[in-house]
């Protein structure tokens, strides 16, 4: 259980405002809390984690109790809960990504970054995490990086290596 | 070559674009469903060609829409099942990446077929470049004015939009997905009610696989006859079958029903055989959740039938000798491949995504991934197979939903037919620690019984 | 109202269309109730998820006699005219049940002797009846801290087998509901994700539908066994409730004050929380005379009754007599 000191609050954009409304027109009238979902996704890309005060902003947009926007973050596993680096790489660790090598490459992502499962790097760039099964076994080992989600597949050593140097020149 | 249904178009270029994509004959089966057919039509077409829910279920599609309750009054809606997340399938994936445009049409042709004014696509988060293709692909449509109000000047409305998930195997089940597009927790329903006559918001609704609505399309254009010509017996028609592991040519392929297994497997058509040259183990044939095989059982029945990719042959033998269709997940272990680790590694799967909800699976789920993890360290006791065993019989069937079957079958199976691989971990840790158990007897011609 | 015949354990009655099969067994009543550890009939949405009250339908209904590939859970499906249910003459049943019994114990401490709900624990009871001496679970069991949620209740998350009936509670009758259950798998938990009292007039209740010691009085914490505590129903004009409520008396002190419980362990009403916390003086309160306890509960143990340990398939007569082809089948194999 968290325990909050001191009361942030968390304002939303006017861009981001509109396009939670824009969600929210897809649903029945009185069915807004479909748009959940969708919102914590936008919340996430543009923070880069869903902070307790963010879940309370969610909340009050769409006129829920906050404990139904907890339950729900806390239920999925998109969600960062607690901050995490910039990029955060998240490897396939499920079957068929292991018959050819996903923990090999979890490993080297690991010795790589130098931070354990689920830290962030000292420059606050990188995290990394194993995921279950992204569906992409035939392209396997895979991994994404949110907020766009972007495959990279077929990975080897090689690839990482290319993939952490064009993050890092990217900043 | 086989005759290609929904990959036909595939390879040409620009076919996510609307443009190419109606130039190749795309939104044919809208104009003729919404201009020559009648809702009734349609659903009793879909009926005749035999489709089966290509999610993983194999429930006759026709039957499944002819349940959908019509009270006066109140919407419908059709919810399409893109919560693609069964380890060893990728096939949806694949088909809204490269052709987007064919799941429009086919949720058009179906949302129309079941009086549906508003359908929703569910995607699993992950999929967020997938999720942009769809949503430009609708646009698309709507602006040619295949979506929207007065579709072809026909009367006929309809609003389709994308959700995305957020990261959960248990929404793929339908009614955790219809809680899920509700904005909660993903936690699957007690049935009944089915959905058929309480879904999304409470009201009617019908929840389909991405290539069950896609089939729709090929049914209407061509008829529920030609579609039927394809495939065998009650497995009709064309299936996705998602190749992973360890092939030469892992991909997505889309086969007639009633391909032989080996053929599938070895031929250049198809994954062109075992990567590295090496020779087949096992077998998980329909996504992690089937029983696997050993190489001898997928290949060959008991009864020294050739297995063949459908519903009925994969199934030939029940779960002692036998295993499913399921979702189209082709997993080849090649004789490097630990079982015991893989069976750990599916059970880990489904203990991180059981809901919590009901606890057989809450607790038992945990419990077996706890046992395989310790046999697959070295630390495991010879009565940890029965054990498994029992803890998985104590889940199977005692569920809310099939997720407890799912993580039950995988271990069952392996045991059942792995049984001394598993022994061996625990025999001599020290060796498993080091090296693979191998092929073993796994491949050798199966002993056929004469009877009488 | 239409009128549905169903037979469960060879007996037969006829109740109410729509009426579960759990519901139709207790009108029975007796041995042939299913167990349940979730449902409560007084909560809408509840039950479902325990699955101890699985059944199984040898016979769907007379239209459609097929029986049910599966056991259902007793408590969410409703009778049909003419099944035919078998709970505790059914072996697949029974085991069953011995299966989720131990999965809830799995990760339930057995701290029973320090647990303030031992003695009217459900858990413990369905144990007794169902569990095996030995546990198969050898790895290390999930924990919590114990916390405070307000100043009244105390959560003690290790103990709960996620019964969600206190977030039933929350949300039906209260108008804002704080707590609910986070996170997923055997890793959920009930929860206010952030530091929060759950405190409001009638947020008392979820400690008497909690059916195991997961909340918990905090103004009775540690003041004695109940078992050591006369039960004495009372009542008095309250404004917010029905003020029908059990006092436990130690002595002359009135240390507890719950809801009264039926023979199901359900509340009859549910209670405010100033009768519960706020009135503990015998003048608060008129009495109505000794809280009648089923003689099977360990709280009726200084009444000078002698109760059986129930054995799972019970000596009936009437039940044995009704499923004799049934015992015969599952005794011969």
């Amino acid at each position: 259980m968290l325990s909050i000191t001191e009361t942030e609050v968390v304002s939303f954009s006017q861009e981001l405002i509109s396009r939670c409304n824009e969600v929210v027109a897809r649903y029945p009238e009185g069915k807004q809390k479909s748009a959940l979902l969708p919102i914590l996704h936008f919340v996430q890309a543009e923070f880069g984690w869903v902070s307790a005060p963010a879940m309370d902003r969610v909340a009050e947009f769409l006129d829920i109790a906050p404990i139904e926007v907890y339950e729900v973050a806390t239920f999925y596993t998109m969600f960062f809960l607690q901050p995490r680096g910039k990029y955060v790489l998240e490897v396939c660790r499920t079957g068929p990504c292991c018959l050819v090598g996903a923990e090999k490459i979890m490993r080297y992502i690991e010795q790589k970054l130098e931070v354990k499962e689920g830290e962030v790097t000292a420059d606050g760039m990188f995290s990394w995490r194993g995921v279950e099964c992204l569906a992409a076994c035939g392209m396997a080992p895979v991994l994404q990086i949110g907020p766009e989600y972007t495959f990279y597949e077929n990975l080897d050593e090689r690839r990482v290596d290319e993939l952490i140097s064009n993050l890092k020149s990217k900043q | 070559m086989s005759r290609k249904l929904l990959l036909e178009h595939i390879n040409v270029p620009g076919i996510n674009t609307f443009d190419v994509y109606r130039q190749n004959g795309g939104y044919r089966s809208v104009e003729k469903a919404l201009k020559t057919l009648s809702p009734d039509d349609i659903v009793e077409e879909v009926k005749k060609s035999g489709l089966r829910g290509r999610g993983g279920a194999g429930f006759p599609t026709g039957m499944k829409w002819s349940f959908l309750a019509k009270p006066e009054g109140v919407p419908r809606y059709l919810v399409c099942n893109a919560d693609e997340s069964e380890p060893g399938t990728f096939k949806d994936r694949y088909l809204m990446t490269y052709i987007p445009h064919l799941l429009i049409e086919g949720m058009i042709v179906s949302s129309f077929a079941l009086g549906v004014n508003t359908c929703y696509i569910y995607v699993r988060g992950e999929m967020m470049p997938q999720i942009c293709i769809l949503e430009k692909a609708i646009v698309e449509a709507k602006n040619a004015g295949f979506l929207g109000k007065n579709i072809l000047g026909t009367g006929y409305d309809l609003e389709m939009y994308v959700q995305p998930g957020g990261g959960a195997y248990i929404c793929g089940e339908e009614t955790g997905l219809l809680e899920s597009l509700e904005g909660k927790r993903g936690t699957p329903r007690i049935k009944p009610p089915f959905p058929a006559v309480s879904g999304l918001y409470n009201c009617p609704t019908v929840v389909n696989n991405v290539e069950t609505i896609a089939a729709v399309v090929p049914i209407i254009n061509d008829g529920a006859d030609e579609y039927m010509k394809i495939g065998i017996g009650r497995s009709t028609g064309t299936k996705l079958i998602s190749a992973g592991g360890n092939l030469n040519k892992p991909g997505v392929y889309e086969i007639e029903l009633g391909v032989p297994v080996e053929e599938f497997i070895y031929s250049d058509e198809y994954c062109g055989g075992i990567a590295n040259g090496k020779r087949l183990k096992a077998v998980v044939a329909g996504g992690s959740s089937v029983p696997i095989l050993p190489a001898n059982l997928i290949l060959k029945t008991v009864n020294g039938e050739s297995r063949l990719m459908s519903y009925e042959s994969l199934a030939d033998g029940g779960f002692v000798s036998g295993t499913m269709l399921g979702s189209g997940g082709f997993i080849a272990f090649d004789e490097d491949q630990c079982i015991v680790r893989n069976t750990w590694n599916f059970a880990r799967f489904y203990h991180h995504e059981s809901c919590g909800q009901c606890s057989p699976c809450r607790e038992g789920t945990g419990w077996m991934e706890k046992v395989l993890h310790r046999l697959e360290y070295g630390h495991g006791k010879l009565s940890d197979m029965d054990l498994l065993v029992d803890v998985s019989k104590k889940i199977e069937g005692n569920t809310i939903c099939p997720l407890g079957d799912a993580a039950a079958w995988p271990v069952a199976s392996a045991i059942r037919h792995f049984r001394d691989e598993f022994e061996w971990h625990v025999n001599d840790p020290k060796s498993a620690m080091e090296r693979n158990y191998g092929l073993a007897h796994y491949a050798d011609p199966l002993e056929i019984e004469v009877k009488g | 109202m239409e009128k549905v015949k169903v037979t469960i354990d060879g007996i037969t009655i006829e109740v109410d269309a729509g009426t579960s099969i759990l519901n139709a067994a207790r009108q029975i009543g007796g041995d042939v109730v299913p167990p349940a550890m979730c449902y409560y009939s007084k909560l809408k949405d509840s039950g479902g998820k325990c699955r101890t009250c699985l059944v199984k339908v040898s016979k769907g209904s007379e239209k459609d006699p097929r029986p049910m590939p599966k056991l259902l859970a007793s408590c969410r499906t409703a009778v049909m005219d003419g099944m035919e249910v078998q709970n505790i003459t059914s072996l697949e049943v029974v085991e069953a049940r011995k299966g989720v019994v131990e999965m809830l114990l799995i990760n339930h401490p057995l701290d029973c002797p320090v647990c303030d709900q031992a003695g009217e624990c459900h858990l413990q009871d369905l144990a007794y009846e169902h569990g095996v001496e030995k546990t198969r679970y050898e790895f290390e069991r999930r924990t919590f801290d114990r916390i405070d949620i307000g100043d009244k209740i105390q959560l003690h998350m290790t103990r709960c087998i996620l019964c969600y009936r206190c977030v039933f509670v929350a949300d039906q009758l209260t108008n804002q509901r704080v707590h609910g259950i986070l996170g997923r798998g055997d890793a959920s938990e009930i929860s206010t994700y952030i530091e929060k009292a759950i405190d409001n007039d009638f947020s008392g209740n979820v400690i008497d539908v909690c059916p195991v010691g997961a909340l918990t009085d905090r103004t009775f914490r540690f003041k004695n066994r109940v078992w050591f505590t006369k039960p004495v129903d009372a009542h008095r004009d309250c404004p917010t409730c029905s003020g029908k409520v059990t006092l436990w008396y130690k002595g002359e002190e009135v240390i507890r004050v719950t809801a009264p419980k039926d023979q199901f362990g359900e509340v009859e009403d549910f209670i405010c929380n100033t009768c519960r916390f706020e009135t503990k003086n015998t003048s608060d309160w008129v009495i109505e005379g000794p809280r009648q306890i089923a003689n099977t509960s360990v709280i009726s143990s200084n009444h000078y009754e002698i109760a059986q340990p129930p054995p799972v398939i019970k000596t009936n007569l009437v039940l044995q007599e009704a499923n004799k082809e049934q015992f015969e089948k599952a005794t011969r194999s």
